[in-house]
């Protein structure tokens, strides 16, 4: 070994693996081994070619294919106290959460940002798995905390996604209260009049599905990914018999009333789209029985004044409507409203 | 059965007092002055026990058999306890018991776990673990609260919710979810005690108060120190190192300002003096109650919105 071998060829190695190694080019699905072209993988978002399955997104990754134009902007998030009991197993949780600072370059387990979907205005919150797990401790409880407040800020809509084996123990009953926690912020969005929707993704278990995963005003959960309360091993260990087929998976949830619908990952942005529309445009191109009907889109006109801007115009002529939302984020939205009622209706003439 | 292992000094004297008060005839003034002696040495090892158990110790302790149970609290200090039962949608669950009663005078709801006391009762009531319908039974318990402006008092006794089949299908997640949404939703006082073992989220799902307390002995935990044992040093074998890291005691979480306060326990724990501890625990959510009446619903609700947003 010289400093050659130490230090330039590492580098070197690294490099090409990265970008010539046939190995890197190729990866097998976990679910049915076919073999997969890297580039094709990232076509198809993740999802296998050959059997559909839904392989993990990274979590800046999984933002862009969810706003508009892939554009959006990360909300900074408060601090909090890490480790705050200093604990430490076998290792101590900080030098735990160091490395997962250094391998994801990521503070914590979940990123908050603004954009928008369909020119909506949304605020998503995403775990991030790759950071322990995605556990929920102080700092995820506190992201979803203020991506709360940014939605009721912006008037926009709350989706949280989580991939999440449930709380970080290492932080105690500090992570436990984060369930509370993350409800009392959801219950902010809903009080907003504003939507709140749950992208279940792999895996949503623990203290994450029994918050606010689970309080969703529509749950919608990514094909085959696993979502429960008590570990599988744990049930077995308890009654001691075999488990039923697909139990704790994405269908298995909805067959039992727990999700409103399961989704492949290339139809979800259109989906959720379509969902804001209905809930924010309540009222378009409808007739109004004179003969003449009207071509009003809507915005919904919540409490808060800021929202109204893009609500009601008075004229009645089609218009771009521009809001500059803080942070930079622009929505544009033809606005054409026709005496639009308060609640947002549109009024038959006469 | 239920024999707790750093206890053993002291109950050995404990059956020699059995024994020497079975002795009948002559000495009997030499027997009384042993026993008084023996007494004083029991409670002289009792003190030095329980100032310093560890917290394994403690997760002994508030798991112990003997130590007052749900139903041991309702017949202490609730009058006219009328159990009310079912979720209305598929069963009623004996794990979570709860329903209307008086409360030195006033009317309320109570819930709350309940383990059982012998295999019988233990089988009946799921050892305390509570499936979806016992958190929906909280609910409408709750809710039923609320429209008659009754004050909610939850006692929390669980080692957590039943990890089964049934339960997972009927949404265990989303009733315990549900729960802690109604608890922060009620504009109606609700004070909790951990009388035992707080264990993760079904014990939080009814643990979502205006006051929460602890009984001296009792523990409260994101997870069982055997579990975090399991898990992060793949052994159970480090309970007792889990137990002390999670930080689970009362005296550990008053610190850490995630409890209201610590109701003291009998020398030598809660199973040795059941009537005193629910007096003590009585005279705990008396002051509570008195404290918070007369009550403004919304402010009430924003104050424990607030108490809970503050945390951590
Ligand atoms: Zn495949």
């Amino acid at each position: 070994m010289n400093w050659l071998t130490n230090f330039i060829r590492p580098k070197i190695r690294s490099f090409v693996e990265q970008k010539e190694m046939p190995d890197n080019l190729w990866q097998k699905c976990t679910s049915c081994e076919g073999m997969l072209f890297h580039r094709d993988i990232k076509e198809h978002d993740n999802v296998c070619y050959h059997c559909g399955f839904h392989m993990k997104v990274a979590v800046d990754e999984r933002l862009k294919m969810m706003f508009d134009d892939g554009q959006y902007e990360e909300v900074t998030l408060p601090k909090v106290s890490h480790d705050p009991l200093k604990f430490k197993d076998r290792k101590r949780y900080a030098d735990r959460i160091k490395e997962s600072r250094a391998k994801t370059g990521r503070e914590d387990a979940i990123i908050v940002a603004r954009g928008t979907m369909g020119s909506l205005p949304v605020v998503i919150a995403a775990f991030d798995f790759s950071f322990m797990g995605g556990s929920m401790g102080a700092a995820v409880g506190e992201g979803i905390v203020a991506a709360a407040k940014t939605a009721v800020h912006d008037g926009a809509a709350l989706i949280v996604i989580p991939a999440s084996g449930g709380a970080r123990m290492q932080e105690g009953m500090l992570s436990l209260i984060q369930m509370p926690r993350s409800i009392i912020a959801v219950e902010q969005v809903k009080e907003a009049g504003l939507p709140y929707v749950v992208l279940l993704t792999d895996p949503t278990t623990g203290g994450v599905s029994a918050s606010f995963a689970m309080v969703g005003d529509i749950h919608i959960a990514e094909p085959g990914c696993t979502i429960g309360f008590a570990g599988k091993r744990v049930i077995q260990e308890t009654i001691r018999e075999d488990l039923p087929e697909g139990f704790q998976t994405a269908e298995y949830l909805m067959a039992h009333g727990m999700v409103d619908m399961v989704v492949p990952r290339k139809e979800l942005r259109a989906t959720l789209i379509r969902i804001f529309d209905l809930l924010f445009c309540q009222s378009k191109d409808v007739d109004t029985g004179d003969g003449q009907g009207t071509k009003a889109t809507t915005a919904r006109v919540k409490k808060s004044g800021k929202k109204e801007k893009r609500a009601s115009s008075a004229s009645g002529k089609k218009s771009s409507h521009i809001v500059k939302l803080e942070g930079g984020v622009k929505i544009e939205k033809p606005v054409n409203t026709n005496k639009p009622s308060p609640k947002g209706k549109t009024k038959k003439a006469g | 059965m239920s024999k707790l292992e750093f206890e053993k000094p002291i109950l050995e004297l404990e059956a020699k007092i059995a024994e020497l008060r079975n002795v009948s005839g002559e000495d009997k003034l030499n027997i009384a002055e042993e026993i008084n002696r023996m007494q004083s040495k029991i409670e002289r090892l009792l003190t030095q026990t329980y100032n310093k158990l560890t917290p394994q110790q403690k997760v002994l302790v508030a798991r112990h058999q003997e130590r007052p149970h749900f139903v041991d609290y309702m017949s202490g200090f609730i009058e006219d306890f009328t159990p009310l039962a079912g979720d209305r949608h598929f069963a009623e669950d004996n794990a979570l018991l709860g329903g209307l009663g008086r409360f030195r005078g006033r009317s309320c709801v109570i819930m709350g776990h309940e383990k059982g006391n012998d295999t019988e009762s233990r089988i009946k009531h799921n050892f305390g673990m509570a499936r979806p319908e016992g958190y929906r039974k909280a609910q409408r318990l709750m809710h039923m609260a609320e429209k008659f402006n009754l004050p909610v008092i939850t006692l929390i006794d669980t080692a957590g919710a039943y990890p089964g089949v049934g339960a997972e299908e009927r949404g265990q997640a989303e009733a315990i979810a549900r729960s802690m949404q109604v608890c922060l939703r009620i504009e109606v006082p609700i004070i909790s005690v951990i009388i035992g073992e707080g264990g993760s989220g079904g014990a939080i799902a009814i643990g979502v108060a205006d006051r929460v307390y602890m009984l001296e002995n009792s523990i409260y935990s994101v997870i069982s120190p055997e579990g975090c044992a399991s898990i992060l040093w793949r052994s159970a074998s480090h309970a007792d190192d889990a137990a002390a890291a999670l930080k689970m005691t009362a005296q550990d979480l008053y610190q850490l300002k995630l409890i209201d306060g610590i109701i003291p326990e009998p020398l030598g724990g809660a199973h040795r003096a059941k009537d005193k501890t629910i007096e003590n625990v009585a005279i705990q959510i008396e002051k509570a109650l008195n404290d918070i009446t007369p009550w403004d619903g919304k402010k009430l609700k924003q104050a424990r919105h607030e108490k809970f947003l503050k945390m951590g």
